[in-house]
């Protein structure tokens, strides 16, 4: 029996909605529930689970929408009362600060007329639209939604560029301005190293690692995942290198991408070439087998981070001791599979690279269904794929895949290791080493009981300082019998060990790489190195908790409560634009 | 167009609101101001409607005014008269006029002659009729035609005479800006504003030449009737923003009113033409006895207050009447007014609210930004039964329908060679 009930004028952000959605999945009686704002784009969704009412028609983009289909009328009290309560307690911190949000470009300008950045979390189709305009603000866009076109990507990064302007993102999850952590980020000493990096959980990694070290990072700029592809030319990050070589509180910087179009490689190590600063790279997925003068090549997130720091201290660059003790365990002939389920993206990658590298493997590296590694069994998957979270939070946010992952992983009599990242920082989930450990504790049981020893590896990106509390949450999953690793890099290196593999590592030599250098260092922005060199202002069009997040950290922050301009019309959107940008000739 | 931007063209029609002063300079016989109440014809409030499409209180002030002008003397021939199509229709703001409610208005009635000094125009308005069984919300019995005709005999010409005997006519700036910092807000509650007139008529009315019981009759009138400055709110505020509409640019909204069957809207781009939606039934608070099913929906010429800024634009000027409408506390009342600051250009320094940190009264709704952010102006009410010559039933707030503002918008993108 399906019942509607249609909120008129509650806006509520997508992420509030689903994080209502799971909790109302679990009330006795709802067989399922879907929640979502009345949009035209939504209502086709409800349509396609089948859950589409007449009630529907009515609800518009401003409207939240619920459709319960539940066993009997008695559960709709239920769910009511939850929704309610779910949706005042969110109302209680609103109203705190009413003076303080804004629902037009105009009036957040005006709250903020110092503001600097902008903080875009709202859907994709969006995005650019808002881009734009925090562009014409004069406001350094962080773009954290995902899915801006690449067209859209090089034509707002080329309009930054040459307003003297840095776009980070889209699709960029992490951040950290002056020591303000943006987005979903952890808490890392301040210090002398500044990254910039195209990967959110690399940049997480290297710069939680920094921290564990005793070191620490300044600057954290993301550029979104394509920013070193051949159609946008790596605009953000030659920009970003440019200033941070100028930038006073930055002594070593650290470059992290993914592989880079030739042309584009050419050119960022070029301009690296030319930087007086030390600088250390990562081009992941690469092994490379020699470094520069002062340009220091790494293989894995955690060696990218110990030579930054050992860089900063003044020390000889030597060989990694990358020996890893090997826990003393008996498995049986049969098992022999690796599975690796995480939430961070280029963790997942860096697994697989390092995987392909110990077992020699040939194939098998892929981008296919969230797969990174599929061969012979071996698995690691990006929970994080688009293909997981369509409709559905973050891993980082929600445990629900990870927790059926780890089941069947667990009851395949084949699998020797699984392994796991715990993402800490803002944004993340308040404590997912709780959610996580009872599943891991039952598999190892269900394991043992069948005879076998289950392993299970893992790494806690985070540090002391954030909310969640590293050790705590390394405690519980050691609690739970997860080994748990000083990093990820580890944390593989420990599963190719139990299986009786290694990783070779050859110690690198110095080569020099003749270029013609004619060029000069290009200058950087006035408005870049003030942002790299002040706390930042965020006009936070979006999400809220991110806001509260700057602010609590010594950012300036206003609040764009953001609905979508003319209820989602596009038609309409594209009469505003015309009417917004006419000029008469 | 002769303004490079939109914004440009915008702040020019604010400008000439801000700049516009309103006069009450007469009190006449409608027929004698506007031409086209000569004939069988009567004014209607809201964007043009046919007579059978009226609602049924629209149609009992018509019978009404047929009684009133003796071109009936019983509602079944007036209704005859209607039926047969025998009376034209014209919209009060298609003749530089405004009416509450139904809007109804014949050739023989008193209206209100206010100028705009600044730019020579002249709007016209009837004059309020106090409360209970009254025209404007249908009823038509004989105590309300008796009415009509001491307003058209004794009344307006008792007014006629106070107002020629001030030099320039009444300034009705001074009047709106005392009374806001009084609490009024020009739609639901003009009692200050009633006083206020009051107060600098009352010096004249002594004077002039009329027979003491009659004095004494508009006097008890005039102190009796607390809404008695809507109808001149109404008249300033059509004759600022028609000086405002001869911008012939940009997007700020220069009328909003409504006939109980649509809702229209004017930009300033788009000249005369009319921008329309279904209306929609306020919501708000209902006298005992009253709920939503009695309610009439959306009618009358009286948000032209709110075009220009007062009305539910100015909620938190008015806290008395913000639990009367429906609002809750004064919290909502500062949300409301603060809201409508997302849709508005800027604000109208002449008119300062002291309850809003002395911040002027909103000035000039851009259709743009009501399409973009979906907020919509709030309009203060008073709430008709649907049955005519029942009379008021509540009062509330009530919203135009988007749908109006999107199509000027989309009108005027096209005008200005946006390709569809």
């Amino acid at each position: 029996m399906l019942h509607t009930i249609i909120k008129e004028n509650s806006y509520q952000d997508s992420i509030v909605l689903m994080l209502l959605t799971n909790k109302l999945n679990t009330i006795e009686g709802v067989k399922k529930v879907s929640i979502m704002m009345g949009t035209p784009a939504n209502k086709d969704l409800f349509e396609g689970s089948g859950l589409k009412t007449p009630e529907l028609a009515s609800a518009s983009a401003n409207d939240m929408a619920l459709v319960v289909d539940a066993e009997n009328d008695g559960v709709m009290d239920a769910v009511l009362t939850e929704v309610d309560e779910f949706l005042a307690s969110q109302a209680t911190t609103d109203s705190e600060d009413t003076n303080e949000s804004a629902r037009t470009w105009s009036t957040a300008m005006k709250l903020g007329k110092d503001a600097n950045v902008a903080l875009i979390s709202v859907p994709g189709t969006y995005a650019a639209l808002e881009t734009e305009k925090a562009l014409d603000e004069g406001l350094n866009p962080f773009i954290f939604s995902d899915n801006v076109s690449i067209e859209d990507e090089v034509r707002l990064k080329k309009k930054a560029n040459e307003k003297g302007l840095i776009m980070m993102g889209p699709d960029c999850g992490t951040g950290i301005i002056n020591g303000v952590p943006m987005a979903f980020t952890n808490i890392v000493r301040p210090g002398r190293i500044s990254i910039v990096g195209a990967s959110g959980t690399g940049i997480q990694e290297v710069s939680t690692i920094i921290d564990k070290l005793g070191a620490g990072v300044t600057n954290a700029i993301g550029t979104g995942g394509r920013d070193l592809s051949e159609e946008v030319g790596g605009i953000t990050m030659l920009d970003t290198i440019v200033a941070l070589e100028e930038d006073p509180n930055t002594d070593v910087i650290v470059v992290i991408s993914k592989p880079p179009a030739k042309s584009v490689r050419d050119k960022v190590l070029g301009l690296l070439r030319q930087v007086s600063k030390p600088v250390v790279t990562i081009f992941l997925g690469e092994k490379p087998t020699y470094h520069e003068k002062d340009l220091y090549h790494a293989y894995t997130l955690e060696e990218t981070a110990k030579l930054a720091v050992a860089l900063l201290n003044g020390e000889e660059i030597k060989a990694l001791d990358e020996t890893v003790e090997i826990p003393a365990v008996e498995l049986k002939p049969e098992q022999t599979l690796i599975k690796g389920y995480y939430s961070g993206g280029t963790l997942a990658n860096e697994a697989g690279m390092l995987i392909a590298d110990g077992l020699n493997l040939e194939e098998g590296l892929t981008h296919e269904d969230g797969f990174i590694l599929n061969s012979a069994g071996h698995e690691i998957i990006d929970l994080g794929d688009d293909m997981y979270t369509q409709g559905k939070p973050h891993p980082m946010i929600d445990p629900e895949k990870r927790i059926e992952m780890i089941q069947t992983a667990g009851d395949n009599p084949e699998t020797a290791v699984i392994l796991l990242d715990v993402v800490l920082g803002y944004g993340a989930h308040d404590d997912m080493a709780t959610e996580l450990a009872p599943a891991i504790k039952e598999a190892k049981e269900n394991a043992k009981k069948d005879g076998r020893e289950l392993l299970v590896l893992g790494t806690v990106v985070g540090t002391s300082a954030d909310p969640q509390n590293l050790v705590r949450q390394q405690q519980i999953l050691e609690e739970a019998g997860v080994i748990v690793c000083s990093s990820n890099n580890k944390a593989v290196r420990t599963a190719l060990g139990l299986l009786g593999h290694t990783v070779k590592d050859e110690e690198k030599g110095f080569k020099v790489v003749e270029e013609a250098t004619n060029a000069s260092l290009p200058k950087a922005s006035q408005a870049v190195l003030d942002l790299l060199n002040t706390k930042p202002y965020v006009i936070n069009v979006g999400l809220k908790s991110f806001a509260e997040a700057i602010e609590e950290n010594q950012g300036k922050a206003v609040q764009f409560d953001w609905r979508p301009s003319a209820g989602g019309d596009v038609k309409l959107q594209k009469v505003l634009y015309f009417l917004d940008n006419y000029v008469a000739k | 167009m002769n303004y490079k931007t939109i914004d440009e063209a915008n702040q020019a029609v604010i400008d000439k609101i801000v700049a516009g002063s309103p006069f009450l300079l007469d009190v006449v016989p409608a027929k004698s101001v506007i031409k086209e109440l000569n004939g069988k014809v009567l004014l209607h409030a809201g964007p043009p409607i046919k007579y059978e499409n009226m609602t049924d209180p629209m149609k009992g002030s018509c019978v009404g005014a047929l009684l009133f002008e003796e071109w009936a003397t019983t509602e079944e021939e007036a209704r005859a008269m209607l039926d047969r199509g025998e009376v034209s229709f014209t919209p009060c703001h298609h003749v530089d006029a405004v009416g509450p409610m139904g809007g109804i208005t014949s050739g023989n009635m008193p209206v209100l002659v206010v100028e705009n000094k600044t730019d020579g125009n002249r709007a016209y308005c009837t004059l309020n009729e106090g409360i209970g069984a009254v025209l404007r919300f249908g009823a038509y019995n004989e105590e309300v035609v008796t009415r009509l005709r001491w307003m058209r005999d004794i009344l307006g010409p008792a007014l006629s005479k106070v107002l020629n005997k001030m030099d320039e006519g009444m300034n009705l700036n001074v009047i709106i800006a005392k009374s806001i910092a009084m609490g009024d807000e020009f739609h639901q509650r003009n009692i200050a504003a009633s006083l206020n007139f009051l107060k600098e008529v009352v010096p004249y009315m002594s004077e002039i030449d009329m027979n003491e019981k009659d004095r004494q009759d508009v006097l008890v009138f005039l102190a009796d009737t607390d809404q008695f400055f809507l109808n001149p709110m109404m008249a300033a505020a059509k004759v600022v923003m028609d000086g405002a509409r001869m911008i012939e640019e940009g997007t700020i909204v220069t009328a909003m009113t409504r006939n109980g069957e649509n809702f229209g809207i004017r930009i300033s781009g788009m000249g005369d033409e009319w921008f329309t939606g279904p209306v929609n039934t306020p919501k708000g608070l209902y006298f005992s006895g009253f709920s939503e099913e009695d309610a009439n929906p959306d009618i009358g010429d009286s948000s032209i207050t709110e075009t220009f800024g007062v009305g539910g634009m100015a909620m938190v000027a008015a806290p008395a009447v913000t639990r009367f409408v429906g609002t809750g506390g004064f919290g909502d009342a500062l949300k409301t007014s603060n809201d409508m600051m997302e849709i508005t250009v800027s604000h109208n320094t002449n008119f300062p609210i002291p309850t809003w940190d002395f911040k002027g009264i909103v000035l000039g709704i851009d259709a743009r930004k009501v399409v973009s952010t979906g907020i919509l102006p709030v309009i203060n009410t008073g709430i008709a039964n649907k049955v005519a010559g029942r009379g008021q039933i509540g009062a509330g707030t009530v919203n135009p329908p988007i749908e109006a503002f999107e199509k000027a918008v989309t009108a005027y993108a096209k005008k200005l060679g946006m390709e569809m």
